[in-house]
């Protein structure tokens, strides 16, 4: 294979020739494999790998952009990006200082899940098969599997040389099931940094969606309107994550005087009980990494502290336009895209309430569990539910249909009135944002109360 | 190519490659002035092969490295499902036009001017807007042989404008935007800013929402975003297959109203979804979907048609470096003869929904949809009097496209690949705050 690091190191010199404000290149090379099940059969078993690189420059407050899967003659490659950036530059260019690292990542060899044989994934995804099959009333199921391992080198006209690698490993698995022209449909995602023991022993949660998806058959719908509702850590991970992650990245908001006005620091989002964090730096988790794409180390930043706000997520561009600190927050989904300000790993902190206190005086309500997705407006959100029970008269009652939640960031947070003591992160999602999409993030949440939600229905 | 479909053929009882290479340059806008510019080349070739029977598959983006290729798709093989389809004999494909050698010509100043003039009209008309803005245009090729000594390519030429904005007064945010697709250059903006224009007009008063059973018109982007993820589901020959689409048992049933057709076509000339073939080299055709309420196709790639027992539609859709897989083209519906203000005039308590966030994210597979108004207006007495925020509309595509109350005369295309008229049904459940 081509290697790389070689080209990387001889990139470098190349860089110092050409007068930009700042010049950086990625470098990447990847391998992936994917197993894919409908219905009964195997339906198709792949693996792809690719190379390829890009180039960006700054000149005068203006980017210039250049990609390609072509490694030769990447002097015309820099060139060009050099020359796109004058036609846009206009002004000073702003771009927070960070010293030069060089760095250079061991390779996790131990688990890589690419190395695992077909055959022996293979065997664990066709025990789950088995499971979902012997549910009476199935009318079909997905399985997908995939897994990739990328390595990757980041340079710049600073001085900074960094080799990174990941690998990922994950299953999505949805159940449908049928009955007199009725379609309803049930499943789970899961993640892990390449761990392929957390996609193994599933099969109980298998059996459970299986079930769950011929029991949402005879479930009824609820009526359309506010409820009190209460989030598993899930579906709240997933709603922290839309309602108020999004708002919180700096590239929406550093030349947007009007959003500026509304997120200074300190206004009050929430109760004192509230504190939203992201961090890429804990371990094992998703949206872990060391380095970000431009080159700065991850770090862990509060967004919301006792309900008030506190900080937000920075490229160098937005810390520098804003005069903020850089959080490591640039990333980009592969060399193709340009880096971006993105979420990592996002999460409310637990509080005291256990699960019992949070339903307790909750006279309707609906318990809303898993999750379908979400989007936000940056003002209003929505996010789906997977799974949904009425609460009545303090207890769990009937399962009802999945339900689609909505709310106003400017409310809705200060609706949640407890927040339970029971944290857990949710290693299923993927993000999107402009043409990026599934970034790997995770995002999790304690059991949450919402106060005057609304929720769709007939 | 050639070369690599040799060395297969002896390892292969059959084999297609589909080879793609672009280059695409595009102008970026930010808070109303230029941020980037961005030129992207890339390559990819996507192998499957028959080996004892068997699908094999496997794809990269390095052109050079066709041994290791035919490696990782002969292994994948093994544990492939079995072939049943014949590549097809590519005979003479019907000559549509998807390339217009202008788009080449066209300079980067001239994008930038583009993108610079619809920023300046909109901000004329409301000049605390901050927009964004994309300018692109791209050259693409496709080759596809396969074992059978049969090849085609093709080029295709295809120019974007797209347009968002929003304005913030206090908390409250609106969004507007629209775009525009083309084979050929697009070197005006005025469609794109007129409807940008009047989405700006038509929301300025804020109004509230009443809840209930109503009458709702959804504009052509409406339509898109709260009926067609279920449609574009339930018409894919594999959810047929597995008997997980509501209407897979019901070709050549009056399922919907027999004002609706829809159709989907590869073939309009100078549209960005049109080509001669599909990625498995099966020659393009305008399939209809529904024909006066009745069910009267689906769409099928050649697998997913063999074990149907049926034939190809030209729908097998690879992406960059995926197995074929049944995917629409271009979906269009047929126009009906009202209007929109004739729609609205109609209703004395209702909705127009323009954009429904999150729509999609339901049991699309049930028809269920469940969206946040993003961008919606309300009726009354037969005008509409402004914006409403904070409403959930929710229904079922089946339920509502047995009954529609009107088909709108003005078609648009949303999102390059949906060619759509206004929709306007009499009850359709809205809640709001």
């Amino acid at each position: 294979m081509t290697d790389i690091a070689a080209i990387g190191h001889n990139l470098s010199e190349t860089l110092k020739k050409y007068s930009a404000d700042y010049i950086e290149a990625h470098l990447e090379e990847s391998q992936a494999s994917h197993i894919t099940y409908r219905g009964r059969e195997l339906e198709s078993v792949d693996q792809t790998t690719a190379i390829g690189g890009n180039v960006r420059a700054l000149v005068k407050g203006g980017w210039g952009f250049v990609s390609f899967n072509n490694l030769d003659d990447l002097s015309n490659r820099v060139e060009l990006a050099v020359k796109q950036a004058r036609l846009v530059g206009h002004e000073q260019s702003s771009l927070a200082q960070v010293a030069p690292i060089v760095d250079v990542l061991p390779i996790e060899t131990h688990r890589n899940p690419i190395t695992i044989p077909l055959t022996e994934k293979k065997k664990q995804l066709d025990e789950y098969l088995d499971i979902i099959w012997y549910t009476p009333q199935i009318q079909t199921s997905t399985i997908n599997y995939g897994d990739s391992q990328k390595k990757s080198v980041y340079l710049n006209s600073s001085g900074s040389y960094i080799e990174q690698a990941r690998t990922d490993t994950a299953l999505h698995l949805v159940v449908v099931a049928t009955k007199g022209g009725e379609v309803q449909q049930a499943g789970f995602s899961l993640g892990s940094r390449g761990d392929f023991s957390l996609i193994q022993g599933l099969h109980q949660q298998v059996a459970e969606t299986a079930q769950r998806a011929v029991a949402l058959l005879s479930a009824p719908q609820v009526k359309g309107g506010e409820y009190t509702v209460v989030l598993d850590p899930i579906l709240a991970g997933v709603f922290v994550h839309e309602a108020f992650g999004h708002l919180s990245e700096s590239d929406f908001i550093y030349e947007n005087e009007r959003l500026l006005q509304i997120m200074t620091l300190g206004k009050e989002f929430g109760s004192a009980e509230l504190n939203i964090i992201d961090t890429a730096t804990i371990p094992e988790l998703r949206g872990s990494y060391k380095y970000d794409d431009e080159g700065v180390p991850a770090s862990k930043t509060y967004l919301i502290r006792e309900g008030k706000l506190v900080g937000r997520l920075h490229s160098r561009e937005t810390a520098a336009k804003m005069n903020e600190k850089p959080t490591g927050n640039a990333r980009a989904i592969n060399y193709r895209h340009p880096p971006i300000v993105r979420m990592t790993n996002t999460y409310i902190e637990p509080r005291s309430a256990s699960f019992t206190d949070i339903i307790g005086d909750i006279e309707e309500g609906v318990y809303a569990k898993n999750w379908y997705g979400g989007t936000t407006s940056m003002e209003m959100f929505t996010f789906s539910a997977g799974e949904a029970y009425m609460i009545r008269h303090g207890k769990l009652a009937e399962m009802v249909r999945p339900v689609v939640l909505t709310g106003n960031v400017f409310t809705t947070l200060k609706n949640i009135d407890a927040i339970g003591n029971d944290l857990e992160m949710n290693q299923g999602g993927g993000c999107g944002k402009g043409a990026q999409s599934p970034l790997p993030v995770s995002n999790g949440s304690p059991h949450i109360r919402i106060r005057h939600c609304l929720v769709g229905g007939r | 190519m050639e070369q690599m479909l040799a060395q297969v053929r002896r390892v292969a009882e059959q084999a297609d490659a589909f080879v793609v290479s672009s280059e695409e340059t595009s102008v970026q806008f930010e808070t109303n002035r230029l941020k980037h510019i961005q030129s992207k080349q890339s390559s990819s070739v996507a192998l499957r092969v028959v080996c004892q029977g068997r699908i094999g598959y496997a794809a990269t983006t390095n052109l050079e490295d066709s041994p290791h290729l035919i490696d990782m798709a002969v292994a994948a093989a093994r544990f492939g499902i079995p072939a049943k389809f014949e590549l097809p004999v590519i005979s003479t494909y019907p000559q549509i036009t998807i390339f217009d050698s202008k788009v080449e010509s066209v300079s980067i100043e001239e994008m930038i001017n583009l993108g610079e003039e619809l920023i300046c009209r909109l901000r004329e008309h409301t000049p605390d807007l901050l927009c964004g803005a994309d300018v692109s245009k791209d050259v693409h090729c496709v080759h596809i042989i396969n074992s059978r000594g049969e090849q085609i390519s093709y080029k295709q030429t295809i120019s974007n404008l797209s347009v968002w904005a929003n304005l913030i007064r206090s908390t409250d945010m609106l969004f507007v935007g629209d775009g525009e697709s083309s084979c050929h250059p697009i070197l005006d903006s005025d469609t794109v800013a007129k409807e940008v224009l009047q989405q700006l007009d038509l929301a300025k008063h804020r109004t509230q929402a009443p809840s209930g059973l109503l009458p709702v018109v959804f504009t052509p982007d409406g339509v898109a975003s709260a009926l067609i993820p279920s449609l574009i589901a339930a018409f894919n020959g594999k959810m047929v297959l597995e008997g997980a689409s509501p209407i897979g048992s019901k070709l050549g049933q009056k399922v919907f109203d027999k004002k609706l057709q829809l159709w989907d076509d590869p073939t309009i000339a100078y549209r960005p979804t049109s080509r001669p073939c599909d990625d498995e080299g099966t020659t393009s055709q305008r399939t209809p979907l529904i024909e006066q309420g009745v069910v009267t196709n689906f769409l099928y790639d050649l697998q997913t048609a063999a074990l149907a027992h049926t034939q190809s539609t030209g729908n097998g859709h690879r992406g960059r470096s995926g197995l074929p897989t049944p995917s629409p083209s271009a979906l269009v519906i047929a126009p009906g003869k009202v209007s929109l203000n004739e729609m609205v005039s109609d209703i004395k308590e209702g909705l127009v929904v323009e954009q429904l966030m999150g729509a999609e994210q339901g049991n699309i597979l049930g028809g269920d949809f469940s969206g946040n108004v993003l961008l919606g207006y309300k009726i009354e007495n037969g005008k509409i009097v402004g914006r409403v925020k904070d409403t959930m509309v929710s229904g079922n595509t089946y339920q509502l496209l047995k009954k529609i109350t009107a088909i709108g005369r003005d078609p648009k295309w949303v999102g390059g690949s949906l060619n759509l008229p206004p929709l306007y049904f009499s009850k359709v459940s809205v809640a709001s705050k």
